[in-house]
This record gives structure tokens, sequence and C-alpha cells, in this order.
């Protein structure tokens, strides 16, 4: 009975992890801009390595690569989001612009009506 | 099972065609730059998955992290782009790369099938090294008993030919320490990225003395460790500055303690010879020769990895240090 | 359980590979890299336990380590030598 909770706890985590790197994937490829396509990306990309490691892990029980996979989660979790706030400033600085589907005065008209 | 593991090849092999491809088309220095990262991450996957760890481990810290810092560097040097070349006829090439190509089909014809028990690599020096082992050596890695002490001269070659790469590049290029007039604007200091780093020189640090010293039991060793190790030093420089990071580990120490690394692995060898065993014959290091086989293994993969970390820095200074002048 | 994983994340492999291919600008294939090579460090956990031998974490591991760097030493590049043209590297 436990084990089979187990599998089933297992068998989501490692699903929702699948669906969120693939639509991250798909963002990544479908999306016109480049700060969309990095917005996909990063969003996506730290719930889908919790996920499929919390995933391993209830499958693996307690021993050392269980100790592995949490350094894992933890280093990508300090990890990426700073290399995608590097990507990004970087970018900007270097003189990347976001095209956006409304120029500023657009918007700053619809904000006051 | 062995569905979804000949899918996973064939997948793998396939992305590692295309990416070959588009490195071969592609004209932006750049893009061939991340394409071959992408290559080496593809391929240390296919490397785990033919069983061959340590290879895996090396890929790794090799091919994805260091050579593509020292590939940029190189950009540095060169510019972005490929320079256009006067198109040449392309058809003698063509028949060239077909004839070669054909003549090594024709070769593999001749080659035992794959994982074949009677082929004559698994019939020369290999059983020896599997069942002896663990006898004459004693350590659970195999891999590491063959490259430490059954091949240690093969491994000694290679840290030498570290080592003169080393003296290839310090001769040709050299390191600049003397801060001249910075041609580009020093870009303004990343506080996240430095708190970042600070954070996690440490643990690469710890990871690469673990990858040192655990190497008899798992996948890892000198080499390995060696570049784990530069590559702290290396995000050292890129989040501060070169200066700073030349004050911590200076080049004229570090040229020494290159040097050294060989020295201590040449060392061990005359050593076991004083001893009157063979040159690195460890069997003679300790009163039991399983106890000797294991000082000598510590000691050379010592040495190596001092060597592989010393070069690795020094040769990165050197290329940062020239890549000031970019046309 | 774990062959469905990887699938997926062979999957997103091959899609941040289109990406880095077509690239347009520079971003886009540091980004794509980036990429890969988290799905590589997972790529690696979840064959161990398909394969029933998870002891391979260390090349995980020293992947999450090392793609940071290679990550932030590519961004230092590009910041000192920025591209001939921003909008597109080809």
């Amino acid at each position: 009975m436990m084990s089979l909770i187990i599998d089933a706890l297992s068998w989501a985590c490692l699903l929702l992890g699948c669906f969120l790197g693939v639509s991250g994937a798909f963002g990544v490829f479908r999306f016109k801009d480049f700060y969309s396509r990095a917005h996909a990306a990063s969003v996506t990309d730290t719930l889908c390595v919790f996920f499929i490691v919390a995933g391993l892990v209830l499958q693996s029980g307690f021993n050392l690569v269980t100790v592995k996979l949490i350094f894992i989660v933890v280093l990508l979790w300090l990890t990426s989001p700073v290399a995608s706030h590097a990507l990004i400033r970087s970018a900007y600085q270097t003189g990347l612009k976001p095209t956006l589907s409304t120029t500023r005065k657009e918007s700053a008209k619809r904000g006051q009506s | 099972m062995s569905n979804i593991n000949l899918l996973i090849d064939i997948v793998l092999l396939t992305m590692l065609v295309f990416t070959t491809i588009t490195i071969v088309r592609s004209r932006s220095l750049f893009a061939i730059v991340m394409l071959s990262g992408i290559y080496s991450l593809l391929s240390a996957n296919i490397f785990v998955i033919l069983d061959a760890v340590d290879v895996a481990f090396t890929e790794a810290a090799v091919g994805a992290g260091i050579s593509t810092v020292l590939m940029l560097a190189t950009i540095g040097i060169t510019g972005y782009e490929q320079k256009k070349r006067k198109t040449i006829s392309s058809i003698s090439p063509m028949i060239v790369v077909i004839i070669t190509g054909a003549v090594l089909v024709y070769g593999t014809l001749d080659m035992p099938a794959f994982t074949d028990p009677s082929a004559p690599i698994h019939q020369h020096v290999a059983p020896r090294y599997i069942n002896d082992s663990p006898t004459e050596v004693g350590i659970p890695n195999m891999v590491t008993s063959v490259l430490a002490s059954y091949r240690g001269y093969d491994t000694m070659g290679e840290v030498i030919v570290v080592f003169a790469a080393l003296i290839g590049v310090l001769s040709l290029l050299g390191i600049r320490e003397k801060k001249s007039d910075p041609i580009y604007t020093e870009p303004p200091p990343r506080p996240i990225l430095q708190v970042m780093a600070k954070f996690m020189i440490p643990f690469i640090i710890l990871f690469a003395l673990y990858v040192q010293f655990h190497g008899d039991f798992g996948p890892g060793g000198g080499f390995q460790a060696g570049v784990i190790f530069s590559v702290a030093i290396i995000l050292y420089t890129l989040t501060f500055s070169q200066q700073d990071a030349m004050k911590l580990v200076p080049p004229s120490i570090l040229k020494r303690l290159a040097a050294l690394g060989v020295l201590i692995y040449g060392g061990t060898g005359i050593v076991s010879l004083f001893k009157g065993g063979n040159f690195l014959d460890y069997n003679v290091l300790a009163h039991d020769p399983v106890h000797g086989q294991h000082y000598g293994i510590l000691i050379i993969e010592f040495g190596v990895g001092l060597t592989v970390a010393c070069v690795m820095m020094l040769i990165f200074f050197a290329f940062i240090s020239r890549g000031d002048k970019n046309p | 359980m774990f062959a469905v994983t990887s699938v997926a994340i062979l999957v997103v492999m091959g899609i941040a590979l289109a990406r880095a291919f077509i690239g347009p600008t520079v971003y886009d294939r540091i980004l794509a890299v980036n990429m890969f090579g988290t799905k590589t460090v997972l790529f690696i956990a979840v064959y161990g336990f398909l394969t029933e031998r998870p002891e391979f974490m260390d090349i995980a591991l020293v992947y999450a380590l090392i793609n940071f760097v290679g990550v932030i030493a590519v961004l230092k590049f590009v910041e000192r030598f920025p591209p001939p043209s921003a909008q597109s590297d080809e």
C-alpha cells in the first residue's frame, strides 16, 4: 500500500516535471522575441528540475544518491535564475531591444484612459 | 527496456550528426563555439550510456567547461566571423572524401562485431587487468587502476603533453601581468554574480577535492579534479577581475607548481627504482604490495591534479591577457 | 515511467538544439545551450534510474556546477566584445 502511494506520487511528480519542461521548450521554440523566449525558459526551468528530481528521490529512498540529487536541485535552483538574470541583463545592455506590440506612447495613453 | 535504450541511442546520435553538420556549415565562429559546447554535452550523454563513466566525467569537465571558455578567449583574439575564402571547386575534395569514406567503411567489414567477446581487444591484456586488478591493486575503480598503475607510463606521457602545451602557449603568448591601457571600458561590477560566485567557489573546490581523492572508488581522478579546480578560479576571474585573480594565484607560483606536479609523478617512479623495483612499480613503496599500490596511485594522482589545474589556469590567464586587441 | 521522462527530456533537448541552430541572436544560442545543459543534468540522473544503476550522479553534479561557469564566461565575453550587430550574428 505504502509503496503504491509512493509510486503514484513519483509518477505525478515526473509527469508534471515533463509537462513543465516540454512547455518551456515549446515556448523557447515558438515565441517571436528573445525576451519572451528567455521568460519561457527560465520560469519553467526551476520547477521542472524540482519535480523531476523529487520523483527520482521518492523512488530511490534515503541513501547517498538522494543526497547528491538534493545537491543537484539546490545548485540548479541557485545557478539557473542567476544565469537567466545575467543573460537578460547582458542582452539589454548590449542593445538588444525587446519588440513590443504597442509603442510607449500608446501604452501610456491606454493607461490614462 | 532494450527498445527504449535503442530509441535513446538513435535520438542522441541523430542530434550529434545534425550538430556536426551545422558546425561545418556555419560561418559564425561564436555559433560554432556554442554548438561545440552542445556537441560535448551530447557526447558525454553517449559515454554515460556506453558505461564509460570516467570518460563522460572528463568530457563533462573538459569539453563543456574549460574548452568553451578557452575557445571564447580565442575568438577574443581572432574576431567573430570566419574570413571568406575564394570559392574553389568542390568536386575534387568531394571525390577524395568519398574515396576515403568508402575505404573506411570497407575497413569496418573486417572488424569484429560490437560487444563480440572473442574480439582481439578482449583477448590481449584486458582479461589480466580485469581478473587481477582486485588482488594486485585492490581499488574498486578498475579504470583508475589501469590508468595509474598498469598504464602508468602512458599517463605520465599524458601529463607531460599537458605540460608541454603550457610551455607552448607561454612561449607564444606569454602572460601580461602589467596592466596596459585598457582598450575596452571595464564593465560595471555585477553584484548578483559576485555574491553567487562567492557562494559557488567553495563548493566547486570541495567537489574538486572529492573527485581527486575519491577517484579510487568512483569515477574521477587527477585530470578531472584539476580541471574542476581551475574552473573555480576561472569563475573568480570572470566575476571579479584578472588582477584580483592574479593576486590570489600568482602566475609565477603557478608555473613552479605545474612543474612540481610532473616532478612528483616522475619522482615516484625514481623512488620506486631506488627501492629496488621497476620504474613506476608501486609494489615496493610500502611493506605490503597492495598498500604500496594505494600510496603510489594517491601520490601520482595528486601530481596529475596539480599539473592540470595549474596548466589550465595559466593558459586561461595567457589567453585573456592577450584578448584586448579585438579588431 | 523513467522511460517516459527520459523521452520527454530528449524532446526538450531536441527543441533546444533547434533553437541553437536557428539563432537568430547570440543570446538565443546562449539560452539554448544553458537549457541544453540543465536538461543534460536531468537526463543523466533519470538515465541512471532507468538502467537501475543510479551511481552516475557525480557526472550530473559536475554539470550542475560547470554549466553555470560556462554561461557566465560566455556572457562576460559578449559584454567585452559586443557582437557586430546585436540583432543577428549571421
